[in-house]
């Protein structure tokens, strides 16, 4: 069959992400031609500050070779460009005259310095800041002169500037108004900006007019619209980028500032596709990788004829490549009518941190000198998450919250290659770097997939993350605004739990076909997910698929890494009698159980049960009147008490009681995480309640409940939620917080994160809302009609023998 | 030459899911899918020796429980970026009865 061809104009880093994404989806669908400009083959653009300061090299930034092209059978014709696209005959013309004809045509043409057209402006020695070409010249320039100056203060011309100083050159920036990066800073950040640099030998012209360049053949100088003058023997352009819409304007494609485009990623002519700097979408044109990556994957999605994708804008965010000077910027950076802003300010360490607020949501952050929770805020500005909860603390970080004891990531780049950055997997930094130079690595997911850096717990997922920007610029490109639930889907998590609900689906078959899933049989990831969504959603009416769950769940125990299971009988509130104690011991003999251990949340733990042994040892236990204490599963846990009112002297109300009603009410039923619950007698909480995912604090008055706290890889401390009276009040509040958790949180998402993504405002409105508490709660009990049967005495009398019996045959 | 030997009924095997045989000598995982394919692999993930017989089955493919590798069944082939192999054995199915294939001179060198 011939394959069809697909042409793409632009060797640039969009459109041949675009390639390479398309190559993932449908290897074979095209024959690929793409036409470059440049002599060079693809190359990361947004290093060539580093390159320019002489801390990379151009080797470091090509993504993709010569040979990588011919390896993946993709014809590459560099310096003949295209001139003309005949849309009617379906073909491009380039410059030599060549001709190449295409089904589908992707332009990706970029965008080119703006040159201010005063007198002079095209002498020799007068540039922009754009290509491996630029480079060239300036460091060329800087070998035999001494004097240069870029005119604009912004992110491109600082990063020039500052690359022409490490060069050696006496460098004067030239700015139209009285702040640098007026875009992206306030003033306040823009004067640290400007004093640290020119401490570090920089000089600035602000509120200074170009009005000429002066010299002969080449620039000697700049002439000022106020009449002052000031030497150059070379003048750098960085007064910010035109789209490159010449071509596509000639084959009549509408264009406006750029190239419009649909969320799909065509022009006006469907068979047209366009990405990158060149486009218009929604009325923005992006400047910043961050967005062009996202283009490209839904323009992949369509070219390989999924047809699903589609780009809504992205929001983004700022870094200045400049060693040595950290700054983040998001959003609106100054404050609109109505807005209001938390400040820190610390001139002495060098720190000023802003956040803009609407109605207590982030609109807007500018950082300098400590941006390490930048990703943190931009992730609650694109959440839209309420933060009244977190307003006096959220200026101090994240990481006040606590974290792995790994430190702030400032500190990264100066780390050795052998320094361990995910203490799971054993991964050390030299490997990240290795993976991400050689495999021309990305994405925070990519360098997951190739080093299993934070794979496993995640904690050290911002080292990653850091490492990922020192190593490929700002290209990492902070998480995607939208994330598929997995690779077989393009829908979030989120847009599944609507579907499921809104549509009624209740198979799994039924949310494949609907949301057009890519593959038969879902995955490891997403059918967990969808299993556990349709469990929470249709009680009583979905059946529950066992091949759709975890071993562990589906064995009802805790595979260790020796392939025997772990076995955690349930005791209400931690409480035990002799008996139960009695049976246990005797089991364990009776099995020959390697190792117990009482485990943190006050339970025993009886290791190295063989898989075949569990039914039996089950219904031993179970005889006992013990049932599962579901320690394996995304599920209740354990309800952890201290001693209470009954024996403590301290005691103020009957915790170890309370302890157990809770556990009663709540054991059995599954969650989008585990889910923990403690109970303390007064305030000395020796249950560690304000760690748990629900935790009571008793009082001498009555009972704080607490929300949201992780004892594990973040230590979080709980939210309070309210202060209740009665026990009943205790019960209903906590059964109404869980299936609220349940209905909304996405698989694998425990309460801590989901309370700060939603918000603890969002989670206060529904539960002190007292007809939808009482639904809530109603909801959840119904639930657990279904949910608290034992599952240890159904396999003890014999359901799903198959999981635990091997069949034996006598053959080697 | 190919010896068979009746293992099990293919019903004995859960859709989506494995059952595990003991040899004298190691744990084979045979698996079967949605359409009814059935496939035998060494019950060891080449990465870290995962029991792959409690994994999720999903297409030709099983997840390693221990360390989400993805194994390709008819090959046992590891899916990239990861890299191993885990052996697979002869398999088929006759009148609803599964069969294991063993190859006579391994039965001997074992």
């Amino acid at each position: 069959m011939q394959r069809e061809r697909l042409v793409l104009i632009g060797n640039g880093m969009a459109g041949m992400r675009t390639i390479e994404e398309l190559l993932k989806l449908a290897p074979e669908m095209y024959d690929i031609t793409v036409f470059g400009a440049e002599p060079h083959p693809n190359y990361n653009r947004i290093m060539l500050s580093p390159v320019l300061a002489g801390e990379k090299t151009i080797d470091d930034i090509v993504l993709n070779g010569r040979d990588w092209y011919g390896e993946n059978g993709i014809a590459l014709r560099t310096g003949d460009p295209v001139t003309r696209i005949d849309r009617v005959a379906r073909k491009v013309v380039t410059a030599s005259g060549a001709e190449q004809p295409y089904d589908r045509l992707l332009i990706a043409t970029g965008s080119t310095p703006f040159i201010i057209p005063v007198p002079g402006h095209d002498k020799e020695g007068v540039i922009g800041f754009r290509d491996i070409a630029d480079v060239e010249t300036m460091l060329t320039t800087a070998k035999q002169y001494r004097k240069a100056v870029v005119i604009g203060g912004g992110l491109l011309g600082l990063e020039a500037a500052n690359g022409l100083m490490k060069n050696g050159m006496d460098v004067t920036v030239v700015h139209l108004l009285d702040s640098l990066m007026e875009r992206q800073l306030d003033k306040p950040a823009a004067a640290l900006l400007k004093a640290s640099l020119e401490a570090r030998g920089l000089r600035f012209l602000m509120e200074a007019q170009t009005a000429e360049i002066t010299g002969d053949e080449r620039a000697r100088g700049v002439r000022f619209t106020d009449g002052g003058t000031v030497e150059a023997d070379l003048v750098v352009m960085a007064v910010g980028i035109r789209s490159n819409i010449a071509l596509a304007q000639a084959a009549g494609i509408h264009c406006e500032r750029g190239i419009l485009v649909s969320d799909t990623m065509q022009t006006f002519d469907p068979r047209v596709y366009a990405v990158g700097e060149c486009v218009q979408h929604r009325g923005t044109c992006y400047g910043l990788v961050a967005p062009l990556f996202e283009q490209a994957k839904v323009a992949a999605n369509h070219l390989a004829h999924h047809g699903i994708a589609r780009y809504e804008g992205s929001v983004t965010s700022t870094k200045l490549k400049v060693t040595g000077i950290d700054l983040f910027s998001a959003g609106a950076i100054n404050e609109g009518q109505g807005d209001e802003t938390l400040v820190l300010q610390d001139p002495g360490a060098g720190i000023y941190k802003k956040l803009v607020l609407r109605d207590n949501r982030i609109k807007g952050a500018v950082m300098y000198g400590d941006t390490l929770d930048g990703s943190w805020y931009f992730q609650l500005l694109r959440e839209g998450t309420d933060i009244s909860a977190l307003r006096r603390t959220i200026l101090f970080g994240q990481h006040d919250l606590g974290d792995a004891g790994h430190g702030d990531a400032t500190r990264i780049a100066a780390l050795g290659p052998e320094a361990e950055i995910c203490g799971c997997n054993g991964v050390c930094k030299g490997e990240i770097v290795d993976a991400i130079v050689k495999k021309g690595l990305f994405t925070l997911e990519e360098v997951r997939a190739h080093t299993k850096a934070s794979s496993s717990c995640g904690s050290c997922t911002g080292l990653v993350e850091s490492i990922l920007a020192s190593t490929v610029g700002e290209g990492y490109s902070a998480a995607p605004s939208k994330k598929p639930m997995c690779g077989c889907t393009e829908f979030s998590h989120d847009e599944v739990i609507a579907g499921i609900r809104e549509h009624r689906l209740k198979t799994m078959d039924a949310v494949r076909q609907f949301f057009e899933w890519k593959t038969a049989d879902g995955c490891a990831s997403c059918r967990p997910a969808i299993n556990y969504y349709l469990m929470a959603n249709w009680p009583g009416e979905y059946q529950d698929d066992a091949q759709s769950r975890f071993i562990n769940e589906r064995a009802h125990g805790n595979i260790q890494k020796d392939g025997t299971f772990s076995v955690v009988p349930r005791m209400f509130g931690g409480l035990c009698t002799p008996s139960d104690l009695r049976a246990i011991a005797d089991a364990c003999e009776k099995y020959q159980v390697p190792e117990m251990k009482v485990t943190g949340g006050q339970r025993i733990d009886l290791f190295g049960v063989k898989k075949e042994d569990l039914p039996a040892i089950w219904k031993d236990l179970s005889d006992a009147g013990l049932v599962s204490g579901h320690a394996y599963g995304k599920a209740l846990r354990t309800v952890k008490t201290c001693a209470g009112a009954n024996w403590c002297r301290f005691g103020t109300q009957d915790s170890t009681g309370l302890g157990v009603k809770l556990e009663q009410m709540t054991w059995g039923s599954w969650m989008p995480h585990k889910f923990k619950l403690a109970v303390s007698g007064c305030p000395r909480n020796c249950a560690e309640a304000t760690i748990k995912d629900f935790g009571v604090v008793c009082v001498d008055s009555g009972y704080e409940l607490h929300v949201g706290g992780n004892g594990g890889i973040k230590v979080r401390i709980t939210d309070l939620l309210c202060k209740v009276e009665t026990e009943e009040q205790v019960l209903e509040y906590c059964a109404a917080f869980i299936q609220k958790y349940r209905e909304e949180a996405r698989y694998l998402e425990r309460t801590a994160p989901w309370v700060e993504r939603v918000g603890l405002q969002s989670i206060k409105d529904a539960i002190f809302d007292e007809t939808q508490r009482k639904t809530l709660a109603e909801r959840f009990l119904y639930s657990q009609q279904f949910a608290q049967i034992d599952p240890w005495k159904a396999r003890a009398e014999g359901a799903d023998a198959h999981e635990f019996h091997k069949i034996e045959i006598k053959a080697a | 030459m190919t010896q068979w030997i009746e293992v099990a009924a293919l019903d004995d095997i859960p859709r989506l899911g494995a059952r595990v045989i003991k040899t004298r000598t190691l744990d084979i995982a045979v698996f079967r899918t949605a359409s009814d394919q059935v496939f035998a692999l060494k019950d060891e993930c080449p990465h870290r020796k995962g029991p792959l017989s409690q994994g999720i089955v999903h297409d030709n493919t099983v997840t390693c429980p221990l360390h989400n590798w993805k194994i390709d069944l008819a090959s046992g082939e590891a899916r990239a970026p990861d890299h191993g192999c885990t052996r697979t054995y002869p398999v088929k199915v006759e009148n609803g009865r599964v069969y294991l294939g063993t190859l006579q001179q391994e039965t001997a060198a074992a």
